[in-house]
């Protein structure tokens, strides 16, 4: 076993998809014992590298070494072979196996070697033991679905210590993760570098990388821009060399003095039991609210209860004075509410369908002819035009581009578009940035705030802080069901605000 | 919630022992739930055959002509032979209509629901043609042995057990156990995880076909005859067996016992309402709701579950603790 030295090595690695150069000549060496971050905006050739490395695809030229040996894995199944274990963003943790049938779904322990039987004492023992190494204290045959979301990322790497993995992909590992989760997943990289794996990091949160990784390489348009040390690194410098130029406003003004706004969302005393605890809000015309808190805080529960996806037991949404009752989408459709869940995957998009179908799902009721209510079409069409290039949709023909095909940037800016075709004057936003680059983060930040700037209500929920405090007028702080304070913009500061995130027997 | 679900078929078993019991004198007597069982077990080696597609997500609709292919097969081609050649020849029929099933779903990629529908109607139609729509007899070796005892327990029921504990076997001391329930949960990311889920999709399919070619022979044995009406309907009992034992129509959740405990159920019911002379129209009436019955436990569970797993509010942030830092500072070597 190699302890020190490259484990890894890349060699001019190149990558095309229909003709279009995807990755260019990218070399890279991952060392035993360390991590290696690998950064760059969406569409920069990271999971390509990734799904290169892992057989999901095969590569076009370049060398690929593993410990000396060439790797060329064919598949997943291959590359699992050869010791890569890749933790992706969606966990592959089967909810109605238990953990021990999760670690060993693949090969399990059998009773004999010559005998197509599972030993299910052996594959408990095989189980405890690498649950310890991860420090997960949990038994091994409760069901998977009664596990958190960084419980079964744990699980996932043990899965990748069952078969000694010598290189272990992170890509966006804390991306749902609790703040502690994500604290117990640092220890465990780093027990994983004390023995010698090296590591790969994808992240898009950069204090992170610079904080976990040793490497930092950074790509930009299929070609690494940078690869050094994170020593003296600063988060500035990996955006320089991400994007080719400074973000310096990444967020946009805002005036810092607002008239006292009329409020166009009111909600009231909304009580849902056990998940949100008499919620009082109001959000004004023309202004952009912030609810910050924990993931589990009963951030999109509020989000969805407002919107009437979930019922509450008790209080009043009220949308310019009009009460609406509870559970009503529709009615709150019709009284102007937008809604942009946290899952543009599965709620959000129809992937299989084209940029303009998508776009207009939504909003078709406002584009029929009066009579008949038959759909124009010329006016559809050119409402979305309009959309797609203030949007700055980057997508082919907007009427034959499948969504699958666009980037999370794109995507998200599609699902704006449906909302905004439909004229809202009260737009809830679930993590509107979630795995979107930095350049079109930076735009949505500038459509949020001309929005605003026109008259919309806006709320915005977010994990990223900076997000909240570059683009709010006001934030508000949600913990355990309930919003324990409120600040306005002239008191936004991130250590605070965390602070009440984690409340008061948190504070340092 | 979920829990008390999933005792409601046990519920409602003993409500239905009751009535039978108190409207016909002959119901709870040894000899009468000898005969359920009996009667119970060509629908056990089916439903758990079924059981495994439904485990991965899938559905077979062709079970019942299976059943009835395999049945023509050995009444015309062994008029004379032994059992065990019937018997083998029973499976041997089931497995390859089910290799039929299983290549155009696993190697065409199409899906079950069309294929299997197709398949029913081409495998009963092709059974008409060789017995020419007329019933046919087994010989007299098969039908004694379906009449007959080992040990005390009717041959018939030694059969749908010897089926159970190989399908027990198969589901929870063997890799390809874990294959199957993992395809029925999640299969694109089954693939991803290096699960073999096209040879363990083929695999099902045909094993289901081999269970309905058993439960086929079983059944052959009992009546000693199969008219052109054989096994007909059979694929929706077997079906709504395993999901009211427990199985879910939307895969992954279930084990060998569901199909068991959802047949002797389903023929409870059918030899009750036979003991209590019930009006024979009033029997596809009975047998409709139970399945309805089946799939709405089904869905509710799924949805419990699914409501379960959503309200499921981290516990972590509520309980308190330290200060966590979530990126910890380190010195760069």
């Amino acid at each position: 076993m190699i302890t020190s030295g490259p484990r890894l090595t890349v060699q001019g690695l190149t990558k095309s998809f229909f003709g279009v150069k995807v990755l260019d000549d990218v070399s890279f060496e991952a060392q035993a014992g360390r991590v290696l971050a690998v950064v760059g905006e969406n569409g920069s050739g990271k999971s390509t590298t990734m799904n290169l490395l892992t057989g999901v695809l095969r590569r076009d030229s370049g060398t690929v070494l593993l410990d000396g040996r060439p790797l060329n894995p064919r598949s997943r199944r291959e590359s699992d072979e050869a010791s890569i274990a890749f933790i992706q963003q969606e966990l592959n943790i089967f909810p109605n196996l238990t953990v021990a049938e999760n670690l060993f779904l693949v090969r399990p322990p059998r009773v004999q070697s010559m005998l197509p039987f599972i030993s299910r004492q052996r594959m408990h023992e095989m189980a405890d033991n690498l649950l310890r190494r991860v420090d997960l204290e949990v038994s091994t045959d409760v069901s998977s679905g009664t596990l958190s979301t960084g419980q079964r990322q744990l699980v996932e790497i043990a899965r990748g210590l069952a078969w000694e993995a010598k290189v272990f992909i992170f890509d966006e590992p804390t991306s749902s993760l609790t703040a502690r989760e994500a604290a117990k997943l640092f220890e465990v990289i780093n027990r994983l570098r004390q023995q010698c794996a090296a590591i790969l990091y994808i992240s898009h949160n950069l204090d992170e990388v610079l904080s976990v990784s040793d490497d930092v390489m950074v790509l930009r348009d299929g070609k690494v821009t940078l690869r050094q040390e994170c020593k003296n690194m600063t988060a500035n410098d990996l955006v320089l060399a991400m994007v080719g130029r400074p973000i310096d406003a990444l967020f946009p003004q805002r005036a810092s003095t607002r008239p006292e706004p009329t409020p166009v969302l009111d909600i009231e005393a909304i009580t849902e039991l056990g998940v949100l605890n008499n919620i009082n809000l109001r959000v004004g015309r023309g202004e952009i609210v912030g609810i910050a808190g924990l993931m589990g805080s009963g951030r999109s529960e509020l989000a969805r209860a407002i919107f009437g996806l979930d019922h509450y037991d008790a209080g009043v949404v009220r949308i310019s004075g009009k009460q609406l009752p509870p559970g009503d989408v529709q009615a709150r459709l019709a009284a102007g509410m937008a809604f942009l869940t946290e899952d543009r995957r599965h709620e959000g998009l129809m992937m299989d369908a084209s940029v303009a179908d998508n776009m207009a799902l939504a909003a078709l009721p406002n584009f029929t002819h009066p009579v008949g209510k038959r759909i124009d079409r010329g006016r559809l069409v050119k409402a979305i035009a309009d959309l797609m290039t203030r949007l700055n949709v980057k997508s082919g023909d907007a009427k034959s581009t499948p969504v699958r095909s666009l980037s999370g940037g794109n995507q998200q800016k599609v699902v704006l578009g449906r909302w905004l075709l439909r004229n809202p004057s009260v737009f809830i936003l679930d993590e509107p940035t979630r795995g979107v680059d930095i350049g079109a983060k930076q735009e949505i930040y500038r459509l949020l705030a001309q929005l605003a700037d026109a008259g919309m209500a806006i709320l915005v929920i977010s994990s990223e802080l900076e997000e909240l405090i570059g683009t709010c007028d006001r934030i508000h702080v949600m913990r355990q069901g309930a919003l324990s304070a409120e600040f306005p913009r002239e008191r936004f500061d991130r250590e605070v605000l965390l602070r009440a995130a984690f409340g008061q027997s948190y504070a340092a | 919630m979920i829990q008390m679900l999933r005792w409601i078929p046990l519920a409602i078993f003993l409500i239905l022992i009751v009535i039978f019991a108190t409207l016909s004198s002959q119901f709870l007597t040894v000899a009468n739930l000898g005969a359920v069982l009996s009667q119970s077990s060509w629908l056990i080696a089916v439903a758990v055959g079924v059981n495994f597609v439904l485990l991965t997500a899938g559905v077979d609709l062709s079970v019942g002509s299976a059943m009835y292919l395999a049945a023509v097969t050995v009444c015309l081609l062994f008029p004379h032979q032994p059992v065990w050649l019937c018997m083998l020849g029973a499976l041997a029929v089931g497995s390859l209509f089910g290799a039929i099933n299983a290549a155009l779903i696993a190697r065409l990629g199409l899906p079950a629901f069309i294929v299997t529908l197709a398949s029913l109607f081409i495998g009963r139609s092709t059974g008409l043609y060789f017995s020419s729509t007329k019933i046919v007899y087994a010989n007299t070796l098969v039908a004694d042995f379906g009449r007959g005892t080992f040990l005390y327990i009717p041959t018939v029921l030694w059969l749908a057990g010897v089926a159970t504990a190989i399908a027990w076997l198969l589901l929870n001391r063997t890799p390809f156990g874990l294959y199957v329930r993992s395809i029925g949960a999640d299969a694109v990311g089954a693939r991803r995880a290096g699960v073999p889920t096209r040879a363990t999709t083929l695999s099902v399919y045909i094993l289901c076909g081999a269970f309905a070619g058993l439960g086929g022979f079983i059944s052959l044995s009992q009546t000693s005859a199969a008219s052109g009406a054989f096994g007909q309907n059979s694929e929706f009992l077997a079906i709504a067996a395993a999901v009211l034992g427990g199985t879910s129509l939307f895969g992954g959740r279930g084990n060998v016992w569901a199909p068991v405990i959802g047949s002797i159920l389903i023929s409870t019911v059918q030899n009750g309402l036979a003991l209590i002379d019930a009006n024979p129209y009033a029997y596809p009436v009975i047998t409709g709701s139970v399945i309805f019955l089946a799939a709405l436990l089904d869905s509710g569970r799924s949805r419990l579950q699914a409501r379960l797993e959503r309200r499921g509010m981290r516990p972590e942030s509520n309980s308190p603790g330290p200060a966590v830092n979530p990126i910890p500072t380190r010195t760069h070597r």
